[in-house]
């Protein structure tokens, strides 16, 4: 397979469209996922659903400034820069939400005083990006060797105004809903990690995109795992 | 406006936990469980497929199983934390089950008791030295470390030399220290490592790849060039040929093989030798 002598392993694995069998409105976007491509950062992931792509880097567990350090876990952080501009507001909230969601599932007790950095880079937004944000982010930490208790994926569901669920919305039907959903679910029990929402929407409706997010969320994870089989296949 | 619908929410078949027998060699994530193996029954009076009562029906005696590198003990089972193929390792005594580990893909070192590295010295303090090994703090290297140093009699290390030793002290809990001696004060090998020479990074799995007892990498290796090479666990490994031209194409090759088949590295090799 390999004619050529690789001296920085690419894996890329891509997948097909999957949908789920409800209708045309909740199927997700094509996505496809390439792990170890940086040479620097301990672990590397690209992740793409549709057109929105986001690069992550993961450092770890490295030195921490005595500052920063906490002595009975891993102090992580996360850094995420857009594809134009300079940092503002909005990403240092995706960055706290995104932190939020790795704290609980990264083993950090068993690396106290030290540091976990995982540098999230915007390639191109296209709706849905938190979701991509997060997907990259457990993909290079997986990537990195961080202990871990669970995987965990991100979901974003519109609802518009009629009342319609799309998954994984793009940018356009983003601005059309009338609320934007995103959900972090684990792997294990497909738990509810961390949930942001922009709209007006009601209970039921809630109760309804987390039923079709923890759906589409088996997908993502059968993806996850097709990959890192075709990853250690190779080796 | 749609009146609200009864949800129903389906039930989404969890991650059963499978038996850690079934999965032997496949790749597993995190957030998997794993059964351990139950005690076989080595003598039962009756006849094969018979079980004999036991009085206390709830204890099922198992196996004493050593959890390796990417798992944890999680109630009576096993959770795989690292991503990998699941390993087992019959210990020599049939008394306790073996050891299951995780081999996974890793760049970043932690430093872990007994394995030897080969350290940088940064910084000389007083009667220590601090040596980078690759992991989240530099350890501490004692001058009196090394075979035949004593307090009159120091070692002439320098900030910046290499220096190959093996921890005795590496948990998550302390900073990690490291000694050039073994346990009856011989060197064994280990210290300052010498001039020239050529060091570089490679991936953990490799090291434990070529350090396996039956690498063929490295017999071939040592067919092509006389040289001299010492392998760090900690992903580092120091090459020195005759030439600086064979240490540089030793290096590339060394580093390359982690991706290449068995076929493309014999080509290679031939190609080499022949010039």
């Amino acid at each position: 397979m390999e004619g050529t002598m690789h001296i920085a392993a690419e894996v890329c694995s891509e997948t097909g469209v999957e949908s789920s069998p409800r209708g045309p409105g909740c199927s997700l976007r094509h996505f496809a996922c390439e792990q170890n491509l940086l040479s620097r950062p301990d672990g590397s992931a690209a992740f793409l659903q549709g057109d929105t792509s986001v690069l992550a880097g993961v450092y770890g567990p490295a030195e921490v400034k005595v500052s920063k350090e906490i002595f009975n876990k891993a102090t992580l952080e996360v850094i995420l820069r857009p594809k134009i501009g300079l940092p503002g507001v909005a990403e240092k909230s995706r960055e706290r939400l995104i932190r939020n969601t790795c704290e609980a599932v990264v083993l950090g007790a068993l690396h106290p005083r030290t540091s976990i950095t995982v540098v999230l880079q915007v390639v191109s937004d296209a709706g849905s990006l938190l979701a991509c944000c997060l997907n990259a982010a457990c993909m290079a930490l997986v990537d990195a060797g961080i202990p871990m208790r669970a995987l965990f994926c991100g979901i974003t569901c519109a609802l518009d105004s009629d009342g319609t669920l799309v998954l994984d919305p793009t940018a356009k039907q983003e601005k059309e809903a009338r609320a934007v959903l995103t959900f972090a679910l684990d792997s294990v029990d497909r738990k509810l990690l961390m949930s942001n929402t922009k709209g007006i929407y009601s209970d039921a409706e809630l109760q309804q995109c987390l039923a079709a997010a923890q759906t589409a969320s088996q997908h993502v994870f059968r993806f996850y795992r097709e990959s890192l089989q075709r990853r250690y296949s190779k080796s | 406006m749609a009146e609200p619908k009864l949800v129903v929410v389906e039930s989404l078949p969890g991650c059963r936990a499978r038996a850690a027998r079934t999965v032997l060699g496949q790749v597993v994530l995190p957030g998997e469980e794993l059964l351990l193996p139950e005690q076989e029954e080595t003598d039962g009076p009756g006849v094969a497929g018979e079980r004999p009562l036991r009085l206390n029906a709830a204890v099922c005696s198992r196996l004493r199983v050593v959890c390796g590198p990417g798992l944890r003990r999680c109630g009576d089972r096993l959770l795989v934390t690292k991503c990998g193929r699941l390993r087992h390792k019959e210990s020599g005594s049939g008394s306790s089950g073996g050891i299951y580990w995780v081999d996974s893909q890793q760049k970043r070192y932690v430093p872990v008791k007994g394995d030897h590295v080969i350290g940088i010295v940064t910084a000389k303090s007083g009667d220590i030295f601090k040596v980078d090994v690759g992991g989240s703090e530099p350890a501490s290297l004692s001058y009196l470390a090394f075979e035949g140093a004593t307090k009159r009699n120091r070692p002439n290390v320098q900030v910046g030399d290499l220096i190959y030793g093996q921890f005795v002290v590496a948990n998550k809990d302390m900073e990690p220290e490291m000694v050039c001696i073994d346990s009856c004060g011989r060197a064994n090998g280990m210290g300052v490592i010498g001039q020239d020479g050529l060091l570089f990074k490679v991936t953990l799995g490799l090291i434990r790849k070529l350090l396996a007892p039956d690498c063929e990498i490295i017999q071939e290796v040592g067919k092509l060039y006389p040289l001299e090479i010492v392998f760090g666990m900690n992903g580092r490994i120091w090459v020195k040929a005759k030439t600086i031209q064979q240490t540089l194409i030793l290096a590339n090759i060394l580093e390359a093989c982690e991706h290449m088949t068995t076929d493309q590295r014999k080509q290679i090799f031939a190609r080499l030798a022949e010039c």
